[in-house]
Formats: structure tokens, sequence, C-alpha cells
């Protein structure tokens, strides 16, 4: 197993969770927002949709190098399972279910005679043998299976739940919130097994520019968006709440102090500051050779330096608002109070002032986890984004929007990006709405 | 009588379908007649005049038999129509003078804005109108005052900048919620003698809408008091004040702090707990481009008083006169210089850790119950947290019980401890505050206003609590207020300060019955008192 750094971040993040978790386990007002939070039917549904980008996302942090492969690549277990999507590669464009390329080309035929048409495709419906009139039925016939499959499974589990413990079943399936989660895994897991049944014999999303099929790479995706969503954000919060709360608080020289370096971070232009540190780490890993032999770890050395400078140059809005918050609560009669009553400066800090801008920096954390997934595509597009050669829903819109004047408009790339970022940020924003509702114990007590 | 010119049939009001506010209320207002709607707060006396006018939030549903002005019935009217209405034929004056006008347009505009909306004036008569209407609402001097804005006037003109602007439309009905809640005692009476001197000259009506029973009492003709969304009793002024019928009206007569009750302190002499000498808070104004200081706001000047163990100084004062930064930089939250002796010991040579420890000595309760407690801590939490913070040696579970000890003491049940101070009302979290200042076993406890954000009925329970706390346990207090019926409740001796200096101190009785100062005689006279009967119901 190889670990690379990104992988040990979200190791590492991973454990600070379940760390958090833990102790947080026997709080009992910690536990009243999170049993909200459990009865609300958009928020736990939304929860199993993220879930299920992070689980793919964490299959694709498992790198190792395979025994049986000859090119000594390193790869995730995500691709291992995936193997035959990653090696089945087409020639060129072809449109999703598609059998032939999506452009004309000169191909002999049997008896030996030049003919200019479409082409068969290598794998994608390979073994059809009669193309026009076979194909939907085929496509049916294998979306059934494969959804049959998945929905056979989850049945199967809920059978032996009943059969293990009538009163877990009774759980399981009593409320309605509980019923809406089933319904929605059922819908993923299902759809997912028909999906992967289905792209062994098509390119369900098509193929891109040089014939790589479209759907592994939107899969793919998901782990660079979450890593430059959380990573970023990992980077930035520290940062911009130590920084707001301590100008906002203690006022005079250190505010003094903390504007003038936010200030002067602002006015240098992001992209300028990205550049020149994408930049850096090229050359580095250029006199660095041997440090970086293989792609994927050159590639992620970039992504991981792409957050962190994201993260120095996306603090300055958070502590701003943070700052100001803090300058009003620090007026307010209850931190007051509190220095009445000999409580240390820090305590407050911790006690009055940051719970109170949470809200905040939890509205803010989100905004920013979908709008870094997009910056992420605006910096591919001039180039100083991820790797080229690694894959991220940046890098597809890249792709496609060169072929967006193509007639017929090759469209498929552009369009499985966009399912996969909007499905990501949108349950990212509605678990945060709920997150947020049931931790403002002044809206939580009118429910 | 002849036709009123507000009539109410069986008005309802509904938030969310299922919370009644304004339960089948009915009553009627007369021309030339002022009419005061009475009650605590959440009684649904707002709701009703917002109904009259429509202008409820989007969640509550009306239901009325007919609201009828003039005998037009106004839930008949289109919204088009009652625009019309509003303003011209019914004006609105608001609690709050700060939030109610624009603060980028001088008010000359804001009021000819409201004219030029009902009349069809030409320019010049509408800036003559405006002066007149100045002119009636006597702010001095109007023609440089139009031009000013809401942020050069001071509260009381603000209110009646808002007077002027309501009476633009030349109403026939003007509807006063809490017009002087948020003034002084003294611009409070200035301001009910305008309305009422206009109404005299205008013949309109006046609908008066107050929490405080002792300020109607003065000025209305008919009085309802509402409890609940209900009208439980309603009455010519003269006979409702001298015989209540309804048990709530007594109730609430009776909660009244009266003038009287000074008399019956004590004189005793106690040794002092609290010397304050030469007492200085002086804010610096900086201007310029190194922020030099130029000139200071000297918000307290010089101040010496003492406190004796057990008894209770009543700081009253004007909005502004200092004795809130007085109070707080007693406890050092506001820097201030001067000697401040407590126990013997001297606070203001003390920094760092060992005023930390001294700081159980002083403690505080604020005028705002709703911003000084921590929405996101549990009670327990927020009573525990001077004992964590001064006796760390504690273990959690004489933490605990100390916390239920101290809810008992403030009659709130124990389990409050596990809630949010949100679930709980105005007086109730008052009761908390107090508890959280007892928990440290303070000597002296800084009253900064602590009843005047509450209805009458439950600021006489909160009095109750502290003179019951202060015979328990032997605690002084700073009372800091501007009502001086409250201060007759609880003071031992008074403090009178006005423009960040005490101008006379003295023994309650001494202060309210024979002031020396003529400042203090003219805050004496403006606190409105009931006038008739008022010893009768007294029980």
């Amino acid at each position: 197993m190889i670990i690379l750094w990104t992988d040990a971040l979200i190791y590492l993040l991973i454990a600070v969770m379940l760390a958090l978790g833990l102790y947080l386990r026997g709080k009992e007002h910690i536990q009243r927002p999170l049993q909200q939070i459990g009865c609300n039917k958009i928020g736990m549904v939304s929860l199993v949709v993220l879930l299920f980008f992070v689980l793919i996302g964490l299959l694709d942090s498992v790198h190792f190098k395979p025994a049986d492969d000859k090119q000594n690549e390193i790869v995730s277990l995500l691709d291992y399972w995936a193997t035959p999507l990653r090696e089945h590669g087409e020639k060129t464009y072809s449109a999703p279910f598609a059998t032939t390329l999506y452009s004309k080309e000169m191909m002999m035929l049997e008896d030996g005679s030049m003919q200019w048409g479409y082409p068969r495709l290598e794998f994608g419906g390979r073994h059809l043998t009669n193309p026009e009139t076979e194909t939907i039925p085929d496509i049916l016939q294998k979306a059934l299976y494969g959804w049959a499959q998945g929905a056979s499974l989850i049945v199967f589990f809920i059978f032996l739940m009943w059969t293990l413990s009538a009163e877990r079943y009774q759980r399981l399936t009593g409320n309605s919130t509980a019923k809406a989660v089933l319904a929605v895994v059922f819908v993923i897991v299902s759809c997912s097994y028909a999906l992967i049944y289905l792209s062994g014999y098509y390119h369900v999303f098509g193929t891109d520019k040089v014939g790589e099929d479209v759907f592994y790479q939107a899969v793919k995706s998901i782990r660079t968006g979450l890593v430059i969503g959380t990573l970023t954000t990992l980077i930035m919060l520290p940062m911009a709440i130590i920084f707001g709360i301590l100008a906002g608080f203690f006022r005079g020289w250190v505010d003094d102090i903390i504007q003038y370096i936010y200030t002067t971070l602002n006015s240098i232009p992001g992209v300028l500051l990205i550049a020149a540190s994408i930049l850096m780490v090229q050359v580095y890993m250029a006199n660095h050779e041997a440090d970086f032999t293989s792609v994927i770890v050159r590639a992620d050395m970039r992504l991981l330096f792409l957050c962190m400078i994201l993260g120095v140059t996306s603090w300055t809005g958070l502590c701003r608002l943070l700052r100001a918050e803090t300058l009003k609560l620090r007026e307010m009669e209850y931190v007051q109070a509190a220095s009445a009553l000999g409580v240390k400066q820090g305590a407050i800090l911790l006690r009055h002032i940051l719970p109170n801008v949470m809200h905040i920096v939890l509205i803010s954390v989100v905004l920013d986890f979908s709008s870094l997934v997009l910056a992420e595509a605006v910096l591919s597009y001039i180039n100083i984004g991820v790797d080229p050669t690694s894959y991220s829903w940046g890098n597809m819109i890249n792709g496609a929007r060169l072929e967006m004047a193509r007639e017929p408009i090759v469209w498929w790339s552009l369009t499985a990006a966009f399912v996969f970022m909007f499905a990501l940020v949108l349950a990212a924003n509605l678990f945060a709405d709920v997150v947020q509702d049931a931790f403002d114990p002044r809206r939580s007590g009118n429910e | 009588m002849n036709n009123p010119i507000l009539a109410i049939e069986h008005l309802s009001v509904t938030f969310n379908y299922r919370q009644t506010v304004v339960d089948d209320i009915s009553f009627a207002i007369h021309a030339g007649e002022t009419f005061a709607l009475v009650g605590e707060s959440g009684s649904g006396k707002s709701i009703t005049a917002l109904s009259v006018l429509r202008l409820l939030p989007n969640n509550a549903r009306l239901k009325a038999e007919a609201i009828k002005l003039n005998g037009d019935d106004l839930l008949k009217r289109s919204e088009f129509e009652l625009c019309k209405i509003r303003g011209r034929r019914i004006g609105f004056i608001f609690q709050d003078p700060m939030s109610s006008l624009n603060p980028v347009m001088t008010i000359g505009s804001q009021i000819e804005e409201v004219i030029k909306l009902h009349f069809d004036l030409p320019r010049d008569a509408l800036k003559q109108r405006a002066l007149e209407l100045l002119q009636q609402v006597e702010i001095p001097a109007p023609q440089q005052r139009i031009k000013d804005y809401p942020h050069q006037l001071s509260g009381g003109q603000r209110q009646r900048v808002m007077i002027a602007i309501a009476l633009a439309g030349k109403p026939d009905l003007l509807i006063a919620d809490e017009p002087t809640t948020s003034l002084d005692v003294t611009i409070q009476a200035q301001i009910l003698a305008l309305l009422k001197n206009i109404q005299q000259q205008t013949g309109m009506a006046l609908w008066l809408i107050s929490h405080d029973l002792a300020l109607v009492s003065s000025i209305a003709d008919r009085v309802a008091v509402m409890q609940q969304g209900k009208i439980v009793e309603t009455g010519a002024t003269a006979e409702f004040f001298s015989q209540p019928k309804h048990p709530y009206t007594r109730k609430l007569l009776n909660a009244l702090p009266s003038m009287q009750s000074c008399l019956t302190h004590s004189a005793e002499e106690k040794p002092p707990l609290l010397q304050v000498s030469d007492f200085y808070c002086y804010y610096p104004i900086r201007k310029g481009l190194f922020k030099r200081i130029v000139d200071y706001v000297r918000a307290v000047d010089g101040v010496s008083f003492n406190i004796q163990q057990g008894k209770t100084l009543a700081l009253v004062g004007e909005s502004g006169c200092g004795k809130t930064t007085l109070g707080k930089s007693l406890l050092n939250l506001i820097p201030g210089s001067g000697r401040v002796v407590i126990n013997g010991v001297e606070l203001n040579a003390l920094s760092g850790e060992a005023l930390r420890q001294q700081r159980a000595n002083i403690q505080i309760v604020f005028q705002d119950p709703f911003s000084s407690m921590n929405p996101r801590m549990l009670v327990g939490d927020i009573i525990a947290e001077g004992i964590r913070a001064l006796h760390p040696k504690l273990s959690p579970e004489q933490r605990k019980a100390r916390v239920g000890q101290l809810l008992q003491q403030v009659d709130l049940p124990e389990d409050s401890a596990l809630r949010y101070p949100h679930e709980f009302s105005g007086g109730q979290r008052q009761r908390i505050c107090i508890a959280r200042a007892l928990a440290v076993d303070p000597k002296l406890i800084v009253c900064d206003e602590p009843t005047s954000a509450l209805d009458v009925s439950v600021q006489a329970q909160i009095i109750q609590l502290l003179k019951t706390l202060q015979q328990e346990k032997g605690v002084s207090y700073l009372f800091i207020t501007h009502d001086l019926a409250v201060v007759a409740e609880i003071a031992d001796d008074v403090a009178v300060m006005y423009k960040g200096k005490i101008i006379e101190q003295g023994s309650v009785a001494e202060i309210l019955t024979q002031p020396k100062q003529a400042y203090t005689k003219k805050l004496l006279a403006a606190v409105p008192v009931l006038e008739v009967g008022q010893s009768a119901d007294k029980r």
C-alpha cells in the first residue's frame, strides 16, 4: 500500500472526525440537535447522498501497486475494480451508449474495399451483431438485470435484518425519515448496480477526445472535488477563525496587524499567487525528479499545493466576517457578565465568542466548498489548476468547452461533470441548512 | 352617543392557524376622545392596532364582523383604497423614534413626503405646511431644524417629528403605540402634554396603547384592559381606577410600585461596604490622522458615594447621565480612575490575577434579559460559569448541587439547568441572571435597570425577589434606574446623577419627599402617578 500526501491528510481528517464523534457521544446538549438532524428527511437524504460520494472518494484514496500489473503503476481500489473501464479506450469521441465513433473515418470493409463512414467501437457494444436493431432492447435488458441485482441486494439486507432482529427492523422502517433514507439507499444502490453492469458493455456517458470513458472520469473526479473542498477549508478555517476572533476581541494593535495582513493579501490577485506557487512546485518537482517518479505522485503533490494556496488566498473573507461579528459580540452583556465573573479571556473566547460565530463559519464553509469546487474548474481553464493528467470536473469542463462549437455538439463530458458536481454541491448545501437549523437553539425550540 | 370614529366589532387575530393573539374583542372610539388600551407585553394590544390598518405579518389571519371608520367598513376596502386611509384618516406613531425615521433624509423632506401623498400642494405650500406641523409639535426654531437629519435631534425631538408626520394627513384618529416607552420621564411628560394639547386643538380621537397604568390615568378618558387577547374591563378613567372590577385589573394596579412605600424603610446605620471617592470615567475623543486625543467625553465626572452593608443605593438619572457607565466601571468593565474600596480592598490598585480573584465581590445584573445570556449555553452552565472560574477546585457534582440550590433561591424549577435561555420568559431570564450573579457569593450586586424591560406584575416579583435575597444574604445593591417609583420600593438611599455628577444624595424618604435640587424636583414632578383612588385599592 502506498500513502500519498493527500491520502494521509484525508485519513487524518477522518480520524479527527471519529475522535470528535467519540468525544461528543456523552454530551447531552449536542445529542439533541443531532437527533433532530436524524429526524429531518431532507437532512438525512442529503447525508446519504454525501456519504455515497465520500465512500467513492475514500475508495479512490487507497493507493497500492497491484501485483499482477505490468506497467508498475500506482492505482487506487476504485481503479482496480474499474480496470475494464480504465483500459477500454476508444479512438476518440463517442456518444453515450453509442456503438460507433462520433466522427466519420475511412474504414476497411471485409471485402477489402475502403469506405467513408462511422466505424464500430472497439469496446462499446462489441457483443452486438446488428447494432441498429439490437441496441435499445439490449440496453433495457442489461439495465434491468443490473438494477435487479442491486435491488435484490437491498431486499436481502432488509430480509436479513428482519430475521435477525424484529425490533431493529421495526426501528429501521418505523418512521418516515427512515423510510425515506431506505428509499434513497435503494435507488442509489440499484441504479449504481445498473450503471456498473451497463458500463461493462457500453460507454454510459460516452468517451472523450482521446477515447477515455467519461463515466470513469466523472467518478474519478469525485475525489479531486472532495479533496479540494475539504482540505482547502481545513487549511483556511483555523487561520480565518483564529485571526478573525482575535482581531475582533482584542482590538488595538492586534486588530491593526491582522487587518494589515489580510488587506495586503487581499490586494494581491489570487490567480497570481496560485500561478506562482504552482510554478514553484513544478520547478521543485523538476529538480527532485527522483522523489516524484510516478505521474500520480506528481499530480498529487500539485493538488496538495493547490489546496494550500487556495486556502491561503481564501481565508480573508471569512476572517473579515468573523472580526465584524466578534466586534458585535464582545459588547454583548453576557460577555461582560463573564468577565465580571472572573472568567479568563481564553475561556470567554472559547465559550462565548466561538460558539456564537459558528453559524457563520458553517454557512461560509459550505458556500466555500461549492465555490472551491467551481474555482478548481476555473483554474483548470487557465492551466494552473490540478495537473492536466489528473481527473477533475474542471479538466472535464475545460476539455469539453473546446467542443461546444462543434456540430453536432459534444455534450456528454460537460453534462456528466455538471450532474456529478450538481449532486454533490446540492447535497452539501441542503445538509448544511439542516445542520445550521438544528444547532441554532433559538430555532430548534419552536419545532 | 353619536357615531364613533372607530368601531371594532368581534375582532380576532390568529397566528399560524393555532395561536390566538386577539380573541373576539369589540370596542369603539368617539371623536375627541382619548382611549387607552392597556395590557402587558404579549397581550395583543399592538396587534389590535395593526389589524385596523391591516398591517399584520404574513402568518396572521384576521377575522372580524366589522372595523368601521366613521361608519365605513375598512374590511370591505381593497388594499389600494386602504393605502389612502393609512396616514390620511388614521395616523400612527410607533414606539421607537430611533428606527422609525430614515437616517439619510432631512426631517423636512420626510414630513413633506407624507403631505405630498395625501394633498396636492405646490412646493412652497408644502414647505409651509411642514413648518406649521413642526410648530404644532413645538419644535424650537423650526426654520433651522427642518433641514436637520434625524441623528441631529434628541430622542424626544425625534418623537415629536414622528408625531408631526402622523399629523401630516390631518387624521381623524391618531394611534399612538407606546409613544413614550423609550423616552426619559421628563420628556415622556412633555410628549404626553403635547399629544393632549394637539388633540384638544384638532378634535381628533386619540388611541393610546400602553403598558403603563399610571401614565394612562393622567391622560385617558376611557381605559380598556387587555389580557391574553381579550378585553377584560372597559370604563371611564375615574371610575376605572377608583373601582376596578376585574381581578386582573386589580392585580395590575396592586403591582404598581408606589411612592408611598419609601416611608417604611428602616434608618438604621450599618458599616460601609463600598466606598467610592473621586471617581472619573472619561472617554477620549480622537481626531485627525494620528488619532490624537482632542477632548474627553466626561461620562462620570468626579463621583463619591458609600454603600452600607445589606443596604440598597439607588442611582437615579436620565439616559446619558453616566449611571450605567459608573456601574460598569465599578466592575472594571470600563476603565475608570479614582478610589474604589470594597470590603477593605482597593479594587483600582489591582490588576491581572489579583483583580480576577476579587471579582467575586461585585456582580452585575443587566437591563436586557435577552442579550445578557449566551444563547448557546445551557442555563446550568451559565450559572456555573462563575463557580468554575473562581472556585476551580469544586467537583462537577458539587457544582451541580450549587446550581440546583441557586435555582431554588430564585424560584425556578431545578430542571431549568438543562434548558436554553430562549425557553424562558423575560422575568424568568432575569431570575437566571440574578442566580448567575449570586453564584460567587458577591457582597454587592450592581443592578442596571433590571426591571425596565419587564411587565409591571413581573417587575414587582423581581423586586420582591431582590428584597428577599437581601434579607437572607445581606447582599447590598447598587440599583441603577430611571424609574422613581421603583426606587421608592427598594432603595434605602438615593443618589441623583446629572451629566456625570451626583448632584444630590440622601435617604430615600428625604430625596423623594423633600428634594433640594431643582433637577430632582423636575424628575419627581414628571413621574406619572395614579391620580384617583390609588390608596383605596392598595393591599
